[in-house]
């Protein structure tokens, strides 16, 4: 029994069946990748595990509950936390109150009505903060204007942030897409770190082969919305059916 | 001091020095000469200064800090205004349960608005408050007529049942006994100083206000607001439920609205529905962007500036202005007072306008983002000439 288990999942827009009958079972502390080309449905998968669109039908479970017909917060708040294609940070703040938000929001819930009492005051959160900076070697970039960031450092933060909430699984969504390869290798060795180092599980969506058949220990290959294969990475490398989905028929 | 940080400490002290002494600051020019046109320093409008500060104040919260822009908080100053009549009306004229009711009334009033108009955001919530406070407007006007006296407005009469009203109470508002309009006139030369009860009551409000507010900028809970603001998405997908953060923040500010009109009532103990009409709403908004939304002190600076341009420059007359150009030949003289007029007097509009124009575009960041350029400004002058004088000027790269 996997941390996060889809069974069933149909998802249609329109005409279009986006998502068919899907199944995914992620084991706890591995790093699971969903690969396959363009169109083949992995950020509709991923919206309906974070509960920005409902399947259809079929069933998502994390830890044994449900996350269907949750908002986003309160999946958040089961212990799913999620980074985006495009870095989603706060850009008008400093990183150092980037870094503190989800510090708050592990600490005090969706909501707290704390509207007296100095920032500075909360030492927990402030250290476990100042913590998480330098375990992401910004601590020098702490009073820094989030926005003027270069995109691998507002990686790097957002990577942060999720990581600050403890959560016990985080998805990746393209996390190295539009980046120079210095950044990507960066971003690389920073999440075999955080797989080294903490008792995560990560979910990761991926075009580039080499950051997928750099962490990845299981592999599942989606073609038109629908799992073709599931397994070791390195007996996707040979499947002849993984080449067709990429390659076409004739290849 | 006071759980603040240094420099907001510093902040309190120079809006607390400003207030207690603007009876003088506001009134430079003596009696009589042609500058007196420009006293501010009568105890009606520093009355207004500080109760439209409060009203600015706790628009902020909600504009600068969420980025909602709400068009309709003109609604909870005319609910305050009628919630704290109504008090003189039952009780007495005290205006400490008025001001307590007015303040209470706004607060659920913003609960039933703000929970149904945060349900959207960007325009679609600023038409939403709009429509509910123009709703507020025509029912003050003239469907509620029994609970607000419709086109007349609420005032307090002699057979009002006033239970609390023993045979010597006061009959003007008072707070236990002092009474709002009372004015010690203090005459030095040719200057005049008026110190009145009431300005100084609202006064003293107003700190406790803008105190309450720096509090809250520096809070967690400040923090989650300007989360809002920068990108929902993200608070979404870090746990915090963004519905409960603005709502609170609606309220807070509807609750620093309704306190404005309490105290507006308190002054002269009169409500009528034009209190709530849009225009008014309206003018809350500009004094926010004029004075720099998001600052602590800018609502402030901006709500003093309009209200100045008001009272001032709508009382300035083409008599007043033939005597500013009077050195001038006499077709000059005629000239200049055709090129002027349109500003002044009922005109005040348009200079107002346009200043509001010239600092949307040049100064973003309103009054506050003026004073910071020209201290960065001096400062700079300052380095510079201190190295011509070392003679370390460095060359340019």
């Amino acid at each position: 029994m996997g941390i996060l288990e889809v069974k069933g999942v149909n998802k249609r827009f329109g005409g279009l069946q986006a998502l068919g009958d899907v199944n995914l079972s992620v084991a706890e502390n591995t790093v699971h990748a969903i690969i396959g080309p363009n169109g083949a449905g992995k950020s509709t998968l991923l919206n309906c595990l974070v509960g920005k669109l409902i399947p259809d039908t079929g069933s998502v479970m994390f830890d044994g509950q449900s996350v269907l017909g949750r908002a986003p917060y309160e999946i958040n708040q089961m212990g799913i936390s999620r980074v985006f294609q495009t870095p989603e940070i706060f850009g008008d703040l400093s990183v150092m109150e980037n870094m503190m938000i989800p510090c708050f929001a592990k600490r005090d819930g969706s909501f707290e009505l704390n509207a007296i009492a100095a920032i500075a005051s909360q030492r927990d959160v402030v250290e476990k903060a100042e913590q998480m900076l330098v375990d992401m070697n910004m601590i020098d970039k702490r009073e820094m204007h989030a926005a003027s960031m270069s995109r691998g450092d507002k990686r790097r933060l957002e990577i942060g942030m999720c990581l600050s909430q403890e959560p016990r699984l985080l998805l990746l969504d393209e996390p190295t897409a539009g980046m120079a390869r210095a950044d990507t290798n960066n971003t690389i060795d920073l999440l075999k770190q955080i797989k080294d180092e903490r008792d995560i599980t990560i979910a990761i969506i991926e075009h580039d082969m080499h950051v997928v058949f750099s962490l990845a220990d299981r592999i599942t290959v989606l073609a038109q919305g629908t799992p073709l294969v599931e397994d070791a990475p390195e007996n996707i490398r040979g499947n002849p059916k993984v080449r067709e989905a990429y390659l076409g028929e004739s290849a | 001091m006071l759980g603040l940080n240094k420099r907001d400490t510093t902040l309190l002290i120079a809006v607390a020095i400003l207030t207690l002494f603007a009876p003088f600051i506001l009134n430079p020019f003596p009696e009589g000469s042609a500058m007196a046109q420009f006293n501010a320093g009568y105890p009606d409008l520093m009355q207004r200064f500080v109760i439209f500060g409060i009203f600015a104040v706790g628009f902020n919260i909600l504009f600068g800090l969420t980025g909602y822009l709400s068009f309709g908080h003109a609604a909870f100053l005319g609910v305050g205004s009628y919630s704290a009549v109504w008090m003189f009306k039952l009780l007495s004229m005290n205006v400490l349960p008025a001001i307590i009711l007015a303040v209470i009334v706004s607060g659920m009033f913003a609960v039933v608005i703000g929970y149904i108009s945060l349900r959207r955001s960007g325009i679609y919530f600023s038409i939403l408050t709009l429509a509910f406070a123009q709703m507020s407007f025509a029912l003050a006007y003239s469907v509620l007529t029994p609970i607000t006296n419709g086109e007349t407005g609420l005032q307090v009469y002699n057979d009002d049942p006033q239970y609390l009203m023993g045979p010597d109470s006061p009959t003007a508002t008072n707070l236990f006994g002092l009474e709002m309009r009372s004015t010690y006139t203090l005459d030095i030369g040719h200057w005049s100083f008026d110190f009145n009860a009431g300005y100084y009551m609202c006064a003293l409000i107003m700190l406790i206000a803008v105190y309450l507010s720096i509090r809250i900028f520096r809070s967690p809970f400040g923090l989650m607001l300007k989360a809002v603001k920068s990108n929902q998405q993200r608070m979404n997908y870090t746990g915090l439920n963004t519905r409960p953060y603005t709502l609170a923040a609606f309220v807070i500010s509807g609750m620093y609205a309704g306190l404005a009109g309490g105290l507006m009532a308190s002054m002269d103990p009169l409500a009528g529905a034009e209190r709530m009409q849009w225009t008014a709403s309206g003018e809350v908004v500009l004094m926010t962007i004029l004075g720099g939304a998001g600052t602590l002190i800018g609502p402030i600076l901006g709500a003093g500036f309009i209200k100045y341009f008001e009272n001032i420059f709508s009382k300035i007359n083409d008599t007043v202005l033939h005597q500013w150009f009077a050195f001038l030949p006499d077709g000059l003289e005629d000239f200049m007072v055709f090129i002027v007029h349109p500003f002044i007097g009922k005109g005040w509009h348009l200079t107002l306008g346009l200043l509001f124009m010239m600092v949307v575009i040049f100064l973003p960041g309103g009054l506050v983002e003026g004073g910071q350029r020209i201290s960065a400004w001096i400062r700079r002058r300052n380095t510079d000439d201190a190295e011509k004088a070392n003679g370390k000027t460095k060359p340019a790269e």
